[in-house]
């Protein structure tokens, strides 16, 4: 039989504002345990939540970004559940009314189409705290730096139909979110973390199958793994005659598979209920305007530029718009350069890219500066140098050798383009290579090239090989 | 001096006619020789108390002191004090000393009070009668072998014997103004957002409200003042400038048009308590007001919606005291589940788990709609009832508690009996509206209390009725036997 595969994504994105959603304690990671958890964050007895304005302002913009309804008020309410790192007893949410209602993204799907995920909501939540198990072999650890730590979770519709698509999707949101400057994106730190509802049908149904909750997907690889692994599962359980639970699985990376981890029946019932402590929050028209007034260009916006305004194929601008650092660092890049957009983008692209994939690091630690290529590209363009010199420039920026113009001068890898230079160095090559030089004027062409690289060679690459071709060509034609 | 008000201690200070430093010596020796019958504190400290009343006098030397500069008071054990254990009358917080201090403390503090220690309560303010608390019940000063009240029993008793002349209070369904009719004082609880209840441990948050309690309305608008205004540290507190009480005290009830619900005044209604009223009204009729029957429908819906929406936030705030991080703890948990269950079933009294039990299932899927949600519908009721009713009439007048004080034990085996005792109180709570008790009579040697109800942010016009009355009657000044 054909399988259909259902997927919807609640995505956790950890807003980057400086201090907790509902306390004054600062957000940064990696502090001593507990050395960022206030009365508030611990729960301790007649504290009360106060809610952070930023992170209001951060959610409204991610609503506007994916063309959200913007709900005219929306209400915090309690979910209440006993956990160690859970110090209330209750994690502050959004359930009936969620800040961010309805809206829709597009992503680009691996077979090159384009494909419309709805968005069913997008709702504020606090954070909680960490258990550390492995700490103490008799007892559990608490952190609580997290705890209140804001986040935003995003549901998606169960509109995704493969693992890729649901890759895709996630890293659109990742790339979206740091557009916006609304989260770092950091998957290690668990500021991007993804839970999948996992079912199958048989094509052509319009009946969803039983789903499983995949948890702990915290990379773009393990959300595809995962659900490659669940929906296989799956379809092998229907078909061998047995039936999919719903329950809560948990994602292996080490062994690649998924386990349960709760059952329907243990599901806990959460006792939602409006919090008390904190009022009904009100959006009015004239803050979401201040808002959009503050957004950024838009990936997909900024995509459609990149295509008209540098003439770069849609390819091109989809993977330098993939994430608004590379896109910042190809535009400055082309300011420094003057121009000379598609040089720009064929660096950026290639040699940086190439680069930072080689020793595994992040565009925002990249040695080489958006100025720097931007200086490089321009060298090149004024002919101080060559395109192939121009890699040798680059490694040498790559490992710190100081700026563009001062490596070259350095190193003297400057172009030579004095023509009397040139005219002595052809010469030296005519001589030398007597036999190709025959073979050339008995009319194979192929020779020449070979010439070239002879004289560029012995200039040991500064010669400028437009001018060494076309003298090359005068003096033996 | 002990038996002076706090008005009456305030301009003996300004005098010099006392220093602080003598005047909470004074207090201090007579809670710790009247407490033993009363039980009215759990926890005293004269250390803190002495040092703040040195301190208030170098500040009164200085030439800085603030009308209530100086005058020793006792909080609810509610209410956390940096330093000073913060108990809420549990076992759960029997060794919990808070790292702050509630708003209403540090209000109080800042203007030069004397805190002289932390009065005894129904554990976590759920109880009418003080019986609930950890520590033991508070006797009622007028009579032995009868309840105080609650659950500010104890600041109640101790202000009525005269510990101090002033405490404070929390009112979630009427747990001031119930403890203040039966102890013949003054008590008010304000309306809903106007004392921030930041580091007031919380019952139901949506219903508590601190007030002060006090011998007189006179002394209790001083402390309201004090106590009330915006705190950025509550949401729910609301942004509106202070207000001096005291100035609208004196105001003539020439013109006032009094309510009188008919709801309020039948059955089950303590045929003293019913007279007491009557006399107590016509007394306000006699100083200008004019009285109208009215009638507030929805009345007899109060307890049972408060009884729903009043567990069920506790049963989500009392969710914290889990055995984790501070509080009680079992002794050798066998694993989490273990941790949880024998520190709460060990930490908690009976009518905490009674009430945590009721609320966790109102709020249980299946039962949302038809309880909590239902009881949500009908404070909507409850609070237009009253909007109709302020329509004609600027301020409610009734009975505070369907009979004086019961006694001990009377009440303990049948919850619905005591929590009827709130009947008239509870929907001021729901509607989040100011409202008062003030002695208005005795039934033998038990005081009666009259409960007046106003509009939102009308305290200065109840302090002023209640201001009036207290001047043509004598009830408030009558002192129990052996407190004298």
């Amino acid at each position: 039989m054909e399988w259909e595969t259902v997927i919807g994504l609640e995505i956790h994105v950890q807003l980057n504002t400086k201090s907790k959603i509902f306390s004054g304690s600062s957000t940064a990671y990696g502090a001593e345990p507990n050395s960022q958890a206030s009365a508030v964050d611990l729960g301790l007895p007649g504290v009360l939540p106060v809610l952070n304005r930023e992170v209001v302002r951060k959610a409204v913009k991610f609503g506007l970004a994916i063309n959200a309804e913007l709900a005219g008020q929306s209400v915090f309410a309690r979910k209440n559940y006993f956990y160690p790192d859970l110090p209330k007893g209750y994690q502050i949410s959004q359930y009936e009314l969620p800040i961010v209602g309805r809206g829709a993204i597009d992503i680009d799907l691996p077979d090159g189409t384009r494909k419309t995920i709805n968005i069913t909501r997008a709702h504020l939540e606090e954070d909680a705290g960490k258990s550390i198990h492995d700490l103490y072999s008799d007892s559990t650890a608490v952190d609580l730096n997290r705890a209140g730590t804001p986040l935003v979770e995003i549901v998606s519709e169960p509109e995704m139909r493969s693992a890729a698509e649901a890759a895709a999707y996630m890293k659109t949101l990742h790339a979206l979110v740091r557009y916006l400057d609304i989260s770092d994106g950091n998957m290690q730190e668990g500021s991007f973390r993804c839970d999948a509802n996992v079912s199958v049908r048989p094509a052509g149904s319009e009946q969803f199958g039983t789903r499983a909750e995949l948890k702990n997907l915290n990379s773009f690889r393990f959300v595809e793994q995962a659900i490659n692994y669940e929906v296989e599962r799956q379809i092998a359980l229907i078909e061998s005659g047995g039936e999919v639970i719903q329950e809560t699985r948990l994602y292996d990376p080490n062994k690649g598979e998924t386990r349960s981890m709760r059952g329907k029946e243990q599901a806990h019932d959460y006792r939602y209920f409006p919090d008390p402590d904190l009022l009904p929050v009100d959006i009015d028209d004239s803050f979401i305007e201040e808002i959009r007034a503050e957004l950024p260009e838009l990936p997909a916006a900024r995509r459609q530029r990149f295509i008209e305004q540098y003439e770069l194929s849609d390819y091109d601008s989809g993977v330098l718009t993939a994430s608004r650092e590379l896109a910042d660092y190809f535009e400055t890049s082309v300011t420094t350069a003057g121009g000379h957009a598609k040089v720009c983008a064929n660096w950026t692209m290639g040699e940086l890219s190439a680069a930072l994939n080689r020793d595994g690091v992040e565009l925002s630690r990249s040695t080489v500066s958006a100025r720097q290529l931007g200086e490089l590209v321009a060298r090149i363009q004024d002919q101080t140098i060559s395109g192939k010199i121009a890699k040798t420039v680059f490694d040498a920026l790559w490992n710190g050798e100081g700026e563009v113009d001062q490596v070259i001068e350095d190193r003297g890898l400057k172009q030579v383009t004095d023509t009397g230079a040139i005219e002595q160095l052809v010469d030296d090559v005519i001589a030398a290579n007597p036999d190709q030089c025959e073979q050339y004027r008995n009319g194979n062409d192929k020779v020449l090239g070979y010439l070239v690289g002879q004289a560029m060679k012995q200039s040991q690459g500064k010669a400028n090989p437009q001018q060494v071709n076309e003298l090359l060509r005068q003096k033996l034609d | 001096m002990y038996l002076n008000t706090l008005v009456a201690q305030a301009r003996a200070l300004a005098a010099g006619e006392i220093s602080s430093t003598e005047l909470t010596r004074l207090h201090l020796d007579r809670c710790q020789q009247l407490d033993s019958r009363l039980n009215a504190i759990i926890t005293l400290s004269a250390e803190t108390a002495l040092a703040q009343a040195e301190a208030a006098d170098a500040r009164r030397a200085a030439g800085q002191a603030g009308p209530l500069t100086g005058i020793p008071l006792l909080h609810k054990d509610i209410f956390c004090t940096q330093g000073v254990r913060t108990s809420c009358g549990s076992r759960m917080l029997d060794n919990f000393v808070a790292p702050y201090d509630a708003t209403v403390v540090r209000r109080l503090q800042d203007a030069g009070m004397v805190m002289l220690g932390k009065t005894n309560m129904d554990e976590f303010a759920m109880g009418s009668s003080n019986e609930t608390s950890y520590y033991g019940p508070v006797t009622n000063p007028w009579r032995a072998q009868t309840v105080p009240g609650g659950s500010s029993g104890g600041s109640a008793a101790a202000v009525a014997a005269r510990l101090a002349a002033a405490a404070t209070g929390t009112d979630t369904g009427g747990s001031i103004r119930q403890p203040a009719a039966l102890c013949g004082i003054t008590g008010i609880k304000p309306t809903y957002g106007r004392v921030s209840r930041y580091g007031m441990i919380a019952f139901a948050s949506s219903l508590d409200q601190a007030g002060p309690m006090t011998r007189t309305a006179e002394d209790a608008a001083l402390l309201l003042s004090a106590m009330s205004g915006f705190d950025p540290l509550d949401s729910t507190s609301i942004e509106r400038d202070s207000e001096d009480y005291s100035a609208q005290l004196g105001d003539s009830l020439e013109g006032l048009t009094l309510g009188l619900p008919k709801e309020f005044f039948g059955a089950g209604l303590h045929p003293d308590v019913a007279a007491a009223i009557e006399t107590a009204a016509a007394e306000l009729e006699k100083l200008g007001a004019r009285l109208k029957e009215i009638t507030l429908p929805n009345s007899s819906l109060g307890i049972p919606a408060y009884y729903v929406v009043a567990p069920a936030e506790a049963s989500s705030n009392l969710a914290r005291f889990d055995g984790v991080r501070y509080g009680y703890r079992c002794a050798d948990p066998a694993d989490l589940q273990d941790l949880y269950c024998r520190s709460r079933s060990e930490g908690f009294g009976r009518e905490v788990k009674r009430r945590i039990m009721i609320g966790t299932y109102a709020l249980s899927s299946g039962y949302y709609d038809a309880y909590y949600l239902k009881a949500q519908q009908v404070r909507r009721l409850i609070r237009d009832d009253f909007q109709r009713a302020f329509e004609a009439v600027d301020v409610i007048l009734g009975p505070t508690t369907p009979a004086p004080a019961f006694g001990l034990n009377e009440k303990t085996a049948d919850p619905v009996s005591m929590y009827l005792n709130d009947i008239y109180t509870v929907t001021a709570n729901l509607a989040g509206l100011p409202a008062m008790s003030l002695p208005a009579g005795f039934s033998g040697e038990l005081p009666i209390g009259m409960h007046l109800i106003g509009n939102y942010f009308s305290e200065g016009r109840l302090l002023n009725v209640a201001h009036r009355y207290q001047q043509v009657t004598d009830w408030h000044e009558r002192v129990p036997e052996g407190c004298e």
